[in-house]
């Protein structure tokens, strides 16, 4: 083939490609709005007080959280259904109304947006990405709508957000790492390299591992960051140092499975002591094929994936519940793998909507600052069917709870819980008195 | 890590990329080349053949290898087609007038991804590679490097594939009839029709065989990547940038352009950020764009 070309085509491709690439952008936001538009058109009629409690749920369905979005999903509805089994919430059936948000924060706002307007929900409930939570709470707080967020992130205690914003089903970030910080130093070493997704989430890993280790004497030899949409990862490597002696992970996205396979390639079998959040293999086996390595390394886990004996009745009947077998996979297909570190947050947050509307005598929108009140007020949640992680403690100032921990050790293609913190392990002083705040 | 094997290793993860950026952005060149067409679907064809490739992998049983042989086959050849029906169906009917296929061809991206979300799901997924061994690579200088100087076998393999596939083509451009055919039609549409050549047919082909090329090249990187609905961004505009560099329509300069791009990406990801490679690779269209606007081995306007 030669390389003649025609006037035209020598001129043209530049500005071409610079027209489709915005035309391309514009294209993804007519799209976008196109598709928001149906649902909305249905009529809506006034609530009654025998109309069900509307509870949007902003869900990962798509993007890069959707493999949480897929399970965190499941367990709402399983939630919903034993609510509504067991008489509902002051004597009215609730409705899970789900709105995809694409893993995206403005996408998330607008999720808030529409619940607000167009469902006409009594709460909005449900988000993970931290990212999504930052976008969307500012508007939840404009709409006044209470916002439960199962997210992990910092955000919340930190005083970022607003009074309507409360994270009551999963500790956060910073309470996480501070409980795993004295067994890393204790158990593994004390020279870290972190590796973790270059965003909020992540960043709160940064920031606060480092802080942790330190206070245990040890250091943060290197932080490696990694945009959560990377599709390989080796590259990364090199920048490990030599006298790492604890190689920490947390990794989210689509491609963690990858991320983790090449870590095993990378090091070959030998390299520094690994411990890992379980966020880098969540819905992942982790008997696949390339992680054979991570044979007796540790794990964070928030739910511990396999039953053991640390295991209670309760999380047995959640588990059975929400349809998820003894080794953490869905018991219709052995190889779907729940994100069961994270998802009982959906579960246990639900059942705390519960009982703040049932304490706060919830009748309907009008009563939203009273149902923020109430829950604020909630306290000490006891080990429990509604609680199957375990007893957690919420504070009212912050708007975060406080919980156990689990560190794992991968043994014999399972996971197997070695140590649980206890609740004060992760506990922190205020950053913020979010009851100041007007409702 | 000392220097010498941080560069080995950034260099064999460059050529890896370098090689499949080469194949998928030789199908941007040959289509833009042949028709004229600035096709922004082909990083959806990419992304095609890689969920096809996991689907037909997932549903082979037996040995991985299987899957994949079948993954190899069946990929490139139902994306193919899927792209010269839409040749067909679309480009054909737009009368090939740059400004409408370029809208065209959008809108076939999203009805591709979206497609793609339906019929797959959004849940990135993996295909297991034929083999896989681990290759320790001998370090003299230093006497223990430890872990981190490697390939593997499938990467090494990954580079093989992409040359004798490149050479292929090229050998099909050169030597065929379907070549001839090609080529004539790229130089004057008009005259190759009054000589009897079914230039729609080329057309249909011509597209269908470069959408093939993003997918085969799809097919060799997802055992070392995952395939997920939104994975066509990235490809789309590393070929945009190869092609821009190289020239659009010289396969030549496709080729030097992947070099080039996939090897830097390798080397300065390793050495400094991913983030910093792509501003740079982006510095370089503007450069080129400015001090030579028809590509590195473009043709002057005439």
């Amino acid at each position: 083939m030669t390389d003649q070309a025609t006037p035209k085509a020598t001129e043209t491709p530049v500005d071409e490609n610079r027209r489709s690439l915005l035309k391309g952008a514009a294209a993804v936001g007519a799209f976008a709005a196109g598709t928001q538009m149906l649902p909305g058109m249905v009529p809506y009629i006034q609530a009654q007080s025998s109309e069900p409690i509307k509870i949007g749920f902003q869900v990962h369905k798509t993007g890069i959280g959707a493999a949480y979005g897929r399970w965190y999903d499941r367990t709402t509805r399983a939630a919903a259904k034993l609510i509504n089994e067991e008489g509902g919430i002051n004597g009215r059936e609730i409705e899970i109304v789900a709105e995809d948000d694409g893993t995206d924060p403005k996408r998330g706002a607008e999720v808030i947006e529409k619940f607000a307007t167009q469902h006409k929900t009594d709460v909005a409930f449900g988000t993970l990405f931290s990212h999504v939570v930052i976008g969307s709470s500012p508007r939840a707080g404009e709409l006044k709508m209470p916002y439960f967020v199962v997210s992990e992130g910092h955000h919340v205690a930190s005083g970022g957000l607003n009074r309507y914003t409360l994270q009551p089903g999963i500790t956060d970030v910073k309470s996480q790492v501070q409980s795993m910080a004295p067994w890393v130093a204790d158990n593994l070493g004390k020279k870290v390299t972190m590796i973790y997704p270059d965003f909020a989430f992540g960043h709160d890993h940064r920031d606060f591992f480092s802080e942790a280790i330190a206070k245990q004497g040890g250091e943060v030899v290197a932080k490696i960051a990694i945009p959560p949409t990377e599709k390989s990862f080796t590259k990364y490597f090199p920048q490990i140092p030599r006298d790492t002696d604890v190689l920490y992970h947390v990794m989210v996205g689509p491609a963690v499975l990858t991320f983790v396979k090449e870590l095993g390639e990378f090091f070959g079998g030998r390299g520094p002591e690994i411990f890992g959040f379980l966020d880098s293999l969540e819905a992942v086996d982790i008997n696949t094929p390339g992680l054979e390595f991570l044979n007796g390394s540790y794990f964070w886990e928030g739910n511990p994936r396999y039953t053991s004996d640390m295991s209670s009745e309760h999380d047995a009947f959640y588990r059975k519940a929400v349809g998820v077998d003894d080794t953490g996979a869905s018991v219709s297909d052995s190889k779907d793998i729940a994100t069961y570190s994270h998802m009982f947050g959906c579960w246990e947050t639900l059942h705390i909507i519960k009982a703040g509307m049932e304490a706060a005598d919830y009748s309907g929108p009008d009563d939203r600052a009273k149902l923020i009140e109430a829950v604020e007020n909630i306290g000490v949640m006891p080990h429990s069917r509604a609680h199957p992680q375990g007893d957690k403690l919420f504070n009212g100032r912050t708007h975060q709870s406080f919980g156990h921990q689990f560190i794992s050790k991968v043994e014999g293609g399972r996971l197997t819980p070695v140590h649980k913190t206890s609740i004060f392990d992760g506990y922190y002083p205020d950053e913020v008195d979010y009851t100041t705040q007007k409702l | 890590m000392d220097l010498g094997p941080q560069l080995m290793l950034a260099s064999l993860d460059g050529a890896v990329g370098a090689a499949v950026l080469a194949l998928t952005a030789l199908g941007l060149s040959l289509v833009f080349g042949v028709m004229r067409v600035v096709n922004v679907a082909h990083g959806e064809f990419f992304m095609l053949g890689a969920m096809i490739a996991w689907f037909v992998a997932s549903n082979i049983a037996g040995h991985p290898a299987i899957g994949f042989v079948g993954a190899l086959i069946i990929a490139p050849l139902l994306v193919g087609a899927i792209a010269a029906s839409a040749d067909w169906l679309i480009l054909k009917r737009l009368d090939y007038e740059p400004e409408a296929t370029i809208v065209a061809t959008i809108g076939l991206l999203y009805i591709l991804q979206q497609g793609a979300l339906v019929t797959f799901g959004p849940v990135a997924q993996a295909v297991e590679a034929p083999f896989n061994h681990r290759i320790e690579i001998p370090w003299f200088e230093g006497s223990n490097v430890g872990w981190g100087l490697f390939t593997t076998s499938y990467k090494l393999f990954v580079i093989a594939a992409a040359i004798t596939i490149l050479l292929a083509v090229w050998l099909l451009l050169s030597r065929t009839k379907m070549g001839l055919v090609m080529r004539a039609t790229q130089l004057d549409r008009e005259t190759a029709q009054a000589f009897g050549i079914p230039v729609e047919k080329v057309y249909a082909l011509t597209f269908g065989f470069g959408a093939a090329l993003a997918a085969l090249s799809a097919v060799l990187i997802v055992p070392i990547q995952q395939a997920d609905y939104l994975m066509g961004g990235d490809p789309l505009l590393l070929s945009f940038i190869v092609v821009i560099i190289g020239g659009l329509g010289s396969l030549r300069g496709t080729l030097i352009a992947a070099l080039l791009i996939g090897m830097s990406d390798g080397i300065i990801s390793v050495f400094f950020t991913p983030t910093l490679a792509k501003i740079i690779a982006t510095l370089v269209v503007a450069m080129v764009l400015v001090f030579r606007p028809q590509g590195l081995f473009g043709a002057k306007a005439q």
